[in-house]
């Protein structure tokens, strides 16, 4: 495969930040009530990401190790200032659902982590592809996080009425989410891997929002999804899932990325470096030395 | 000589009392506010709380299955907890939400944490907040028992909050035939089961005891009618209190184990449920503050361990 779409590849499938690595939590609880949301949260991010990575991997000899750190978060915060005044400026209504969320892109781990582990150390080019693959798989992962809490939360999909649509889209979103939950179904049964997972998860989406569409004036919307303790439910639930999917991948051999809490390769700031395999593993190194 | 003797280590004199054994006197404790909520509110009541009931158990049955657990529902705690829920719903709940009820309790509260014994707060109050938040407008809209059959109606607890003490009747409130959820309305059918369980021993004075007096003093000198004993007894009798009080602050799992921990436990209850109905958004906080209690009875029980016999408090250390 081209090493660029690779690294596409890379980003929104095997190593996708929300769902493989776990990274930038706090956005995807916070700003995920609505697929709208979600989505402008995640496009922000990868303008954001993209350039980072570009201006990184451009400066990435001349910025001294000592002080990489305080020259990223520089750059980082640059840019998204650049990006908040844009979007205030252009779609003020994201601007104020999103609100504080946006300045805090600056301090989202998944740029900081592409920063450090990718861009600092490979050439321009590949690294805005990783940052755009990364920003995808972000944008990805809260859009999906998003429809599915407004879709039970509130019975609407992108601010579309479920219940209004006509009978016949309805049913036939309904019918096509379950052949494809089946068909999808099948290939996941054969054998597991991120790609299917994910295509399962939007079928089901799509299967959700027909059952809704067609129920109708039935179904009363469950707002707890909506508020805060339904994004924790929604994470759990898909937390649940990425396990089983871990344990099914490495019963076939070929073990998926580990959630990676911290900005792999600075241990000795991190307080939790004693339980923490990667630090073991530098420390080894270390004392063979 | 013809007896044998059979040789075993000890313990040699064995309680009766099961897990089974208890969750069955809750029950029969139960059964009087359950026959008068479905005598109240019709067959509505009864589909619900059997609906209810059929699905906790259920959910159990089956997650053990794909869990690969021992299986647990003969223990009746599921039925308690269905029939529990069902009491916390009005009359008119739509079924299928009843359903998620009995399964967010059963299987996020109580499976997920590893089961009877290992859940942090009272399942089924846990589901009635999720149902609360979830479904708001579903749960707060009563009918009328007996009295006005099937017409939309303000519980007694929303009526004192809006019109003043004088809308309400406190005699309607003991007895019962007034607006609310299925098992909350008759204060006395409630009293009834508190002293069957009192006198089979199920559960002691110190949780409801310092959960009634704390609350009823807060409402004496804090509350909107203050330093009026109607108020305070008409507070008393509206609401879940007194179902709150005897039947799920007593939890045994979610309850503190030590002596002083209980009464701390009923003071914070108390303490919750009377700034919820005084400064709340809601006339209603029982169930509310019993799970935030819940959450704190860890910290209670760390802090209030009796000192073992014969060990001496350690002298503080100055460093």
């Amino acid at each position: 495969m081209n090493k660029y779409l690779e690294r596409l590849y890379n980003g929104i499938i095997k190593e996708n930040p929300t769902f493989v690595l776990m990274l930038g939590m706090c956005p995807t609880l916070a700003v995920t009530s609505s697929a709208i949301n979600g989505l402008g949260m995640g496009l922000s991010t990868t303008v954001v990401l993209v350039l980072s990575n570009l201006l990184i991997s451009l400066f990435r000899k001349i910025i001294p190790n000592g002080v990489r750190m305080p020259a990223f978060i520089v750059i980082v915060a640059s840019l998204v200032t650049i990006v908040q005044f844009m979007l205030q400026a252009y779609i003020p209504s994201l601007s104020s659902a999103l609100g504080v969320y946006i300045p805090l892109i600056v301090v989202n781990c998944i740029i900081l982590g592409r920063a450090e582990s990718y861009a600092s150390k490979n050439p321009p080019v590949e690294s805005i592809f990783d940052g755009l693959g990364m920003g995808l798989g972000f944008t990805f992962g809260l859009t999906c996080i998003g429809l599915i809490r407004e879709i039970l939360g509130a019975g609407t999909a992108f601010n579309v009425v479920l219940s209004e649509l006509s009978k016949g889209i309805a049913i036939g979103l309904l019918i096509c989410g379950l052949l494809l939950i089946c068909g999808i179904g099948y290939w996941i049964y054969k054998h597991v891997s991120p790609l299917n997972i994910f295509l399962e998860t939007v079928a089901i989406i799509i299967a959700l929002a027909g059952l809704i569409a067609t129920l109708g004036a039935l179904y009363t919307p469950i707002t707890i999804f909506i508020m805060a303790p339904g994004a924790f439910l929604v994470l759990a639930v898909l937390v649940v899932v990425m396990n089983l999917v871990r344990a099914r991948m490495k019963e076939q051999g070929e073990p998926l990325a580990e959630p990676t809490g911290c900005l792999a390769g600075n241990c000795a700031s991190c307080g939790q470096a004693g339980a923490c395999q990667f630090a073991n593993e530098k420390n080894e190194e270390v004392d063979k030395a | 000589m013809s007896e044998t003797y059979q040789v075993s280590s000890s313990p040699h004199v064995r309680e009766k009392v099961t897990t089974g054994n208890i969750m069955l006197y809750v029950i029969i404790a139960l059964l009087p506010t359950t026959l008068f909520g479905i005598y109240n509110f019709g067959w509505r009541a009864l589909l619900l709380i059997v609906v209810t009931i059929a699905t906790c158990v259920i959910s159990e049955f089956v997650f053990n299955i794909i869990a690969k657990r021992k299986q647990t529902i003969s223990d009746c705690s599921a039925i308690v907890t269905g029939l529990l829920l069902a009491l916390n719903f009005p009359s008119t709940l739509p079924i299928w939400e009843a359903v998620i009820g009995g399964f967010f309790a059963i299987i996020i509260v109580k499976m997920v944490f590893g089961g009877l014994g290992q859940n942090f707060m009272n399942p089924a109050l846990g589901a009635r907040c999720f149902l609360l938040i979830a479904f708001a407008a579903d749960m707060t809209s009563f009918i009328s028992g007996t009295k006005y059959d099937g017409i939309a109606s303000a519980t007694p607890l929303a009526m004192i909050r809006n019109e003043g003490l004088s809308s309400v009747n406190v005699q309607d409130m003991l007895l019962g035939n007034t607006a609310g959820t299925i098992g909350e309305t008759s204060a006395i059918a409630i009293l009834i089961g508190a002293i069957i369980l009192i006198l089979f021993g199920v559960i002691d004075l110190k949780i409801p005891g310092s959960y009634i007096v704390t609350f009823a003093l807060f409402m004496f000198l804090f509350g909107a009618d203050r330093f009026n004993i109607n108020y305070v007894v008409a507070q008393l009798c509206g609401g879940g209190l007194m179902l709150g009080a005897f039947f799920m602050a007593t939890d045994y799992v979610t309850s503190p184990i030590t002596p002083m921990g209980k009464i701390v436990f009923g003071i914070c209850c108390g303490l919750l449920t009377g700034i919820f109905r005084c400064f709340g958004a809601n006339a209603e906080g029982v169930s509310f503050a019993i799970i935030l209690s819940n959450l704190l009875v860890p910290l209670i029980e760390k802090v209030t361990i009796p000192r073992a016999f014969g060990i001496k408090k350690e002298a503080k250390k100055n460093e």
